[in-house]
């Protein structure tokens, strides 16, 4: 039952908007660091694309999902007209509003500072206001997922409450925490230096905030995904969830340990003592379980779904899946993706193997992959499975879709593992420039060039995205039905408290956090002279 | 719903759950804050308090060494964005009496043609630690060394703020068609070499960094080669020296004569 059509058309549109003019500055960046293209350009443009490109991808793009894709499950799971329509409106609006916010001075050269904000470099005010603006219209809905929950609880209170919602409100819960740290960040620390009040900031501090943020961000990015995974793959391909239990399991494990894990990311900071360090490092260990189980379950529902059709033998009920079913395409890619990206991923979490490639390309070909790749080619599934529901018209280009699927997942690998390999290979990320003709350089010419023509390939798939749910728009009315999750194999009838709400989770989340980030911050914050001249980007000359 | 309460002790979720988290918790922080400090024979730590505090990134006093002495005098001006932003105008006023010593070479309206440098816009903090030098001998020249000797604090404070105060005059020089060289726009980055420009204007000004439009090129030249054979080393962490020494011959020539043809 999906009422509010309006309104998650409007976050899905605008994410995709935002897509696409952020994938375009990525395919021009690719081509106009690698050796294609000869030095011709002001090095300022690429750290300004570059910073449009990483805010709208990791800030604007997935926040958006999240929330489009939140207000229909909570309209469709929950089989009830969604509480606070205005505020979801006004959350919506806040994130438009903040993404242009942003982008002005942006594009106009006066926030080089990358999405990841990097201070003592300070850029114009109105880029954190912006960014501000988006992470508190994402609140609201943060604050919505929760009471529609509350409120179809107390109607149904003997009732499970659906895995889909559930898995939703578990994520919203995850930004609703991990956007704490940049939001201390850029209320405390930055936004006082960029508006004049202050002119020095504790870069390291404001780092450790960040690094709270910068993780746990990822499974953010991550939840769409996975709850397209557990109640949209099994559905679509004519079979059931193997288990409910185990997918609450693996949500809930994200909530607890995705928070205490960011100081991965500062391995090579001084700021931080390396006792923490090796406890974030561990934690980062432990984000592998729900991933882990959660392989297990999608690959046993794959086999259900195959094994109801007719499926036969050890593996030959793979090649009976449904192949030609764009979600099935999907899901296998990228469960692929996720594959390569998670065992790069186990490289960067542990202290001495990072020390090679920290700070290089192989960082950025890692994210692209786990991103880019096997998060929002499910981005494209949801879309996909979404659109005929929301706007009452039949996708049926089937073999477009495909193409495009396909071209996604070889441009993403043709992008990324060409990235990795010259990160071995010592290339540092976060530069506009490289002297291929250098001797030294020289052998990583072919590999970045491949990495271009990834890049080109990724922009052709994009655009074939966008083409196809352009199309839908224009395609004739063909009412889709009323929109359905996965069915689990054993539907839950009785759950456990503790599986059917979040408040051990929540206190566990908060609890871990205080354990692992109190005390550098504590530190940080009660050490005298740690402040340094902040780093003006853009200001007059 | 199980109508068991969530946070009891007989709820075997919350029992496992909490009680996996804080084994895992308390495992890691043995292992990350004591076992492993203890662990490395290079960290000298005295007990496990010790080593706690050295994994929790506790700053610890360094060990006494004997630091290494320079074989030169080193600068001992301090530079911020602020220092001598402003002079006023008894400042500016007793600058301009100074400044009748300096003006055979330096020209009385701060601008001359005899190689030396034109002073005139010349950012204050600059002329001062430049004065600065010449006085404790961190910077030596047989000209200038002599006139420092006898200067204050205050007259080389009143002196930069005269200069800084007079207006750039065109240099005669001036070429708008001359490209910006390479090494002035992008640098080498292969080599490590930040743009000149970066600091010394036409991309950014960094504090300490002279403004070079408009100097002789004889000049810019004269001091890159000093940077470069290390006769010149006042410049606060060696950061022209190591550019000059990486700095080939042709690029020393089109920095200082595109300079020179700036306004």
């Amino acid at each position: 039952m999906l009422i509010n059509k309006r309104l998650i058309l409007a976050h899905f549109w605008l994410a995709f908007a935002a897509f696409g003019l952020a994938l375009l500055l990525g395919a021009w960046q690719m081509f106009v660091r690698s050796p294609l293209n000869p030095w011709h350009f002001n090095p300022e443009f690429y750290y300004r694309s570059v910073t449009a490109h990483g805010s709208a991808m990791g800030y604007v793009f997935p926040t958006l999902i999240a929330m489009g894709f939140g207000y229909a499950i909570s309209e469709a799971a929950l089989a009830r007209p969604l509480i606070g329509r205005r505020w979801a409106w006004a959350g919506f609006v806040l994130v438009a509003v903040g993404t242009v916010v942003a982008m002005l001075p942006v594009s106009m050269g006066l926030a080089s500072v990358l999405y990841t904000f990097y201070p003592p470099m300070i850029g114009n005010p109105f880029y954190y206001i912006g960014v501000v603006l988006v992470v508190v219209g994402s609140w609201i809905w943060v604050a919505l997922m929760s009471i529609n929950l509350a409120a179809w609880k107390r109607d149904n209170p003997d009732k499970p409450v659906p895995l889909a919602m559930f898995a939703n409100v578990a994520g919203s819960y995850l930004w609703g925490w991990t956007a704490v740290g940049a939001a201390l960040e850029l209320l405390f620390q930055i936004i006082p230096v960029a508006l004049g009040w202050r002119t020095t900031i504790d870069a390291g501090l404001a780092r450790v905030f960040f690094s709270w943020t910068l993780h746990a961000i990822v499974y953010f990015w991550l939840m769409p995904t996975y709850i397209a995974y557990y109640t949209i793959f099994p559905r679509a391909i004519g079979g059931r969830l193997y288990s409910d239990p185990m997918g609450r399991i693996a949500f809930i494990l994200f909530l607890v340990v995705a928070m205490p894990i960011g100081v991965h990311h500062l391995f090579a900071d001084p700021q931080v003592g390396a006792g923490f360090k090796f406890m974030h490092s561990v934690f980062t260990g432990l984000v592998a379980l729900p991933t882990l189980l959660t392989v297990f379950t999608i690959c046993a529902s794959a086999e259900v779904a195959s094994r109801l059709h007719g499926g036969r033998g050890l593996f030959g009920w793979v090649g009976a899946l449904p192949w030609r079913n764009p979600i099935m395409l999907a899901t296998a890619l990228s469960l692929v993706m996720l594959g390569f990206g998670g065992a790069g991923g186990l490289i960067n979490m542990s202290y001495q193997l990072n020390a090679p490639v920290h700070n290089t390309q192989w960082i950025t070909g890692h994210f692209h992959l786990i991103f880019g790749g096997a998060i929002v080619i499910m981005y494209f599934a949801i879309a996909y499975d979404l659109w005929p529901h929301l706007t009452g018209r039949a996708l049926d280009n089937v073999r477009l879709m495909r193409l495009q699927l396909w071209l996604w997942f070889v441009g993403m690998i043709v992008t990324t593992f060409p990235w990795h390999y010259v990160g071995i290979l010592g290339m540092p990320r976060r530069m506009a420039y490289y002297d291929y003709a250098n001797s030294a350089l020289a052998a990583q010419a072919l590999s970045v060039s491949l990495s271009a023509v990834g890049g080109l390939i990724l922009l052709t798939s994009g655009i074939l995205f966008l083409l196809v749910l352009i199309r839908g728009q224009r395609a004739p009315r063909q009412e889709a039905g009323a929109y359905q999750f996965a069915v689990a194999v054993h539907p839950p009838i009785r759950l456990p408290v503790a599986l059917n709400g979040f408040g051990l989770w929540l206190a566990l989340m908060i609890g871990l956090t205080v354990v692992n980030y109190g005390f550098p911050i504590a530190q940080l914050l009660a050490l005298p002279a740690t402040n340094v001249p902040a780093v003006y980007v853009g200001a007059p000359r | 719903m199980s109508d068991q309460p969530l946070f009891s002790l007989r709820n075997r979720w919350f029992t496992a759950s909490v009680g996996i988290t804080v084994v895992l918790a308390v495992v890691s922080a043995l292992a990350g804050l004591v076992i492993l400090p203890l662990a490395q024979p290079d960290l000298k730590l005295s007990g496990i308090w010790d080593a706690i505090c050295s994994a929790a990134g506790v700053p610890r006093a360094s060990p006494d060494t004997i630091a290494q002495q320079p074989d030169g005098k080193l600068s001992n001006v301090v530079m911020t964005a602020d220092t001598l932003s402003r002079g006023d105008s008894v400042s500016i006023g007793r600058g301009a009496t100074l400044a009748q010593r300096c003006a055979i070479c330096h020209g009385p309206q701060g601008v001359s043609d005899a190689n030396s440098p034109n002073l005139a816009g010349q950012f204050a903090e600059v002329t001062y630690k430049e004065l600065n030098d010449f006085k404790t001998g961190a910077r030596v020249n047989a000209v200038m060394s002599p006139f420092a000797l006898t200067m204050t604090d205050r007259d080389m404070r009143d002196l930069a703020a005269y200069y800084a105060y007079l207006p750039r005059v065109p240099s005669p020089h001036v070429d708008a068609k001359l490209v910006a060289p390479l090494i002035v726009t992008i640098g080498a980055p292969m080599r490590n070499i930040a743009p000149c420009g970066s600091c010394h204007g036409d991309i950014d000004t960094k504090p300490g960094s002279p403004w070079l439009g408009g100097q002789s090129a004889v000049y810019i030249k004269a001091q890159l080669q000093a940077f470069a054979s290390g006769s010149r080393r006042n410049d606060i962490s060696q950061q022209m020296r190591n550019i000059a020494r990486n700095m080939t011959a042709e690029e020393i020539d089109q920095a200082a004569r595109y300079y020179e043809a700036q306004p």
